[in-house]
């Protein structure tokens, strides 16, 4: 331990953490804006600056190292007029039209300028207003909101590995852009939203549908009908002030009705048909010498990125739809028929943890016919709760409901989708069963779960060993990727999820989100399913039935039509 | 010269980008360097892109947008400018009807400005190019401009 003094008090503190982490974990508060839990740490913003014995200038609390015998001091004049010139100077270059930003009174920015007490700017305002991005379903990006922090950059190039986001520029004129200032549209970004997730302020935001879903709930003659994914039911909850680690199924389904959807479906009803879809194309894949190893399909920033990426690999790729455009697809067929409505009629909202869900749902292959979207509107978690505390509606306060049928009965298999390895895990509950012909006697495979960028696991079936691989983030999936292209891969299927910790750590999740909350997410999920009657997507009644009246067969060329897609390889505009 | 021969001219590394970066738009007419040479010259070095315009768009010595077949940079610094620098200055907009930062629309003479050159002894001065020109005066600048327009296109 090392002993060092902050504020005058003593304290011990562990070898090689920061002032910061020193400080926070001793109940002193030190102010930071660029600073990112898991991201590396650049000390460009200068925010936390402190007073460090021996040193003439000021230090960065979130950079500089304990050591024995420091003298720290956190909230001398000196700091606090450092601190203040630092944010009124960057309020002095950003749209501080706060009452009229999404961000609003969720902003890294205004906090910390109500921490310090500005209550008025010293220095000339100097922005001059730039070209907004609004050109994707995806993302917006508002370059006068933005305040140069970096954290996208770190997390678009470390921890995604995508490189699109970076400094263009110098001094006074730098912004944080594609390259050469161009759109996110023109570039290969995945749409992940993982720079949405750790942007500070509102700079990039996801591109708010909230206003069309509500004008369709007002339309008399739409059946609006709503599912949610598996992510949302262990995080909204922290949208209305609860920690990570919950899970809130109950009041999000009915905060979800109280919102005026005509149904409330699960997403998860559609991942077990997934795994019934997937495992049997791996099967066949395996009998008939398909493209081995096969890798998921579920997840859009994955899908984008291979065919940006990797164009010669698409035949890799599982044909199976997410689950959220299967979802759409037999909402407005098999749905429709049943409760004897027009899929004209018919406006199908997703409610995802995801941005990039939102360009897959406006894709040309994911539709019904020429003039209907499988799906009509995605909205991620935060704009699921913005809407809801926009309604008046108390969240804490609403007593559980329960999904409509026929897609509201689901298992634990499905549940797991959103963690990390969990649509791998899903797959080898189903596939074991199904051609070992026996019932599994663990039914949980833990070597697929945990927060290792890239993790394996070999299964018994039909007397051979089979390797699956599953990996998240983009960054991990490539080392994956190489092995393949390479020859190398020793595995039969792969799971791929963009956003680390899988969809639980999506871009669309509340703000805040960290490792650490993702884990607890990861947690509460597994507990979901732990909770489940059902746990394997094959003894899910609703999906035999969907088979026996429906679908016929898996594979089957209903499915074909409906629950099946093709990938193309993407031509750069430039 | 060719991108190509200037590529095969330095190692393989992306600590050599802004050497090649200035080799190659050293060479170029207009002293640009276009998204497909960047490109190129990222897959080259096996960069991203997004790197390369980055390092681009930080260097004011770099342009991406064609810029006249001589740059002409006239001494911003206190000793040329307390020395008729802004006399000259205005004849050299005047004849060429372009202001600091724009191209001629024969796309022969850029007009910028620069930091010090070494020649305060000699103020006020400018650059075309590589060459210097010192003790200048509106009439020796006419002169200058008359000479370059008289050449032929290098």
């Amino acid at each position: 331990m090392i002993k060092l003094k902050i504020n005058g008090f003593d304290i011990e503190a562990k070898q090689g953490a920061t002032v910061l982490e020193t400080a926070k974990e001793n109940g002193i508060d030190i102010p930071t804006l660029c600073y990112y839990p898991d991201l590396k740490i650049n000390s460009d913003c200068r925010v936390c600056s402190v007073e460090i014995s021996g040193s003439k200038n000021l230090q960065t609390a979130c950079s500089t190292p304990v050591k024995e015998g420091m003298e720290v001091k956190t909230n001398t004049s000196k700091v606090y007029n450092a601190r203040k010139t630092i944010t009124e100077l960057i309020l002095a270059n950003h749209d501080t039209n706060c009452t009229t930003c999404s961000r609003n009174l969720k902003c890294e920015l205004q906090d910390l300028a109500n921490t310090l007490g500005i209550d008025e700017n010293r220095f000339e305002k100097v922005l001059e207003m730039d070209e907004v991005d609004n050109h994707n379903p995806s993302i917006y990006r508002n370059p006068n909101r933005c305040i140069k922090c970096g954290r996208c950059i770190e997390v678009c190039k470390d921890v995604e590995g995508t490189y699109v986001l970076e400094n263009q520029g110098r001094s006074n004129e730098v912004k944080v852009a594609p390259k050469y200032g161009k759109y996110l549209s023109d570039e290969d970004c995945t749409f992940c939203g993982q720079c949405a997730s750790v942007c500070p302020v509102a700079a990039i935001t996801e591109k708010d549908d909230s206003q069309r879903v509500f004008d369709a709930i007002n339309n008399p003659k739409k059946h609006v009908i709503v599912q949610v994914a598996p992510a949302i039911r262990v995080a909204i909850g922290e949208e209305f002030g609860h920690e990570a680690g919950g899970q809130w199924t109950g009041q999000l389904i009915s905060a979800l009705k109280r919102l005026g959807f005509d149904r409330v479906f699960d997403t998860d009803f559609t991942a077990d048909l997934t795994i019934i879809e997937e495992g049997h194309e791996l099967l066949e894949r395996v009998k008939t010498g398909g493209t081995l190893p096969m890798m998921t399909s579920c997840c859009p920033g994955w899908i984008n990125y291979a065919e940006q990426q990797h164009p010669d690999m698409l035949d890799h790729l599982s044909t199976c739809k997410s689950p959220q455009q299967m979802f759409g697809a037999l909402a407005k067929t098999y749905y429709a028929e049943s409760a004897k409505i027009d899929p004209e009629d018919m406006y199908v909202v997703s409610i995802m943890p995801c941005t990039a869900k939102k360009y897959e749902a406006a894709r040309k292959e994911m539709q019904i016919n020429e003039s209907i979207q499988d799906v009509d509107a995605v909205l991620t978690t935060r704009e699921l709760a913005k809407m809801i505390r926009s309604q008046g509606i108390n969240f804490n306060n609403l007593k559980d409901g329960e999904f409509d049928t026929p897609f509201g009965i689901t298992t634990g298999a499905a549940a797991i989708f959103g963690a990390t390895g969990g649509v791998m895990e899903a797959a080898l509950r189903t596939v074991s069963e199904v051609v070992n012909e026996k019932p599994l006697e663990k039914i949980e495979f833990k070597d697929v779960r945990g927060f290792d960028g890239i993790k394996e696991a070999t299964v018994e079936l039909g007397g051979n060993p089979v390797k699956v691989a599953v990996a998240h983030t983009l960054k991990h999936a490539e080392t994956l990727i190489s092995q393949v292209k390479a020859g190398k891969s020793e595995y039969a299927f792969i799971e791929v999820m963009t956003c680390p910790g899988g969809c639980v750590g999506g871009g669309g999740q509340p703000y805040g989100t960290t490792n650490k909350k993702r884990i607890e997410r990861i947690e509460s999920t597994y507990r979901v399913d732990g909770a489940m009657q059902i746990r394997k997507s094959h003894e899910n009644p609703t999906i035999k039935k969907l088979y026996d009246d429906f679908l016929k067969e898996p594979l089957g060329k209903k499915s074909h039509t409906l629950l099946h897609t093709h990938y193309h390889p993407r031509h750069k505009k430039t | 010269m060719q991108l190509k021969e200037v590529l095969d001219k330095y190692p393989q590394s992306e600590d050599y980008l802004i050497e090649i970066l200035m080799d190659y738009q050293k060479h170029k007419m207009h002293h640009d360097l276009t998204e497909d040479e960047l490109k190129t010259i990222a897959t080259h070095l096996n960069i991203k892109e997004s790197k390369v315009s980055s390092v681009v768009t930080f260097y004011s010595l770099f342009s991406l947008k064609p810029k006249g077949q001589h740059v002409i940079q006239v001494c911003h610094d206190v000793p040329c400018h307390v020395n008729n620098q802004p006399d000259v200055l205005s004849t050299l907009k005047t004849m060429l009807a372009i202001d600091i930062g724009q191209t001629t629309d024969d796309k022969m003479f850029t007009l910028e400005y620069t930091s010090c050159l070494g020649a305060c002894d000699k103020a006020p001065a400018m650059r075309i190019g590589e060459k210097t020109f010192t003790k200048l005066t509106p009439n020796k600048i006419k002169a200058i401009i008359a000479e370059y327009r008289g050449r032929k296109h290098a």
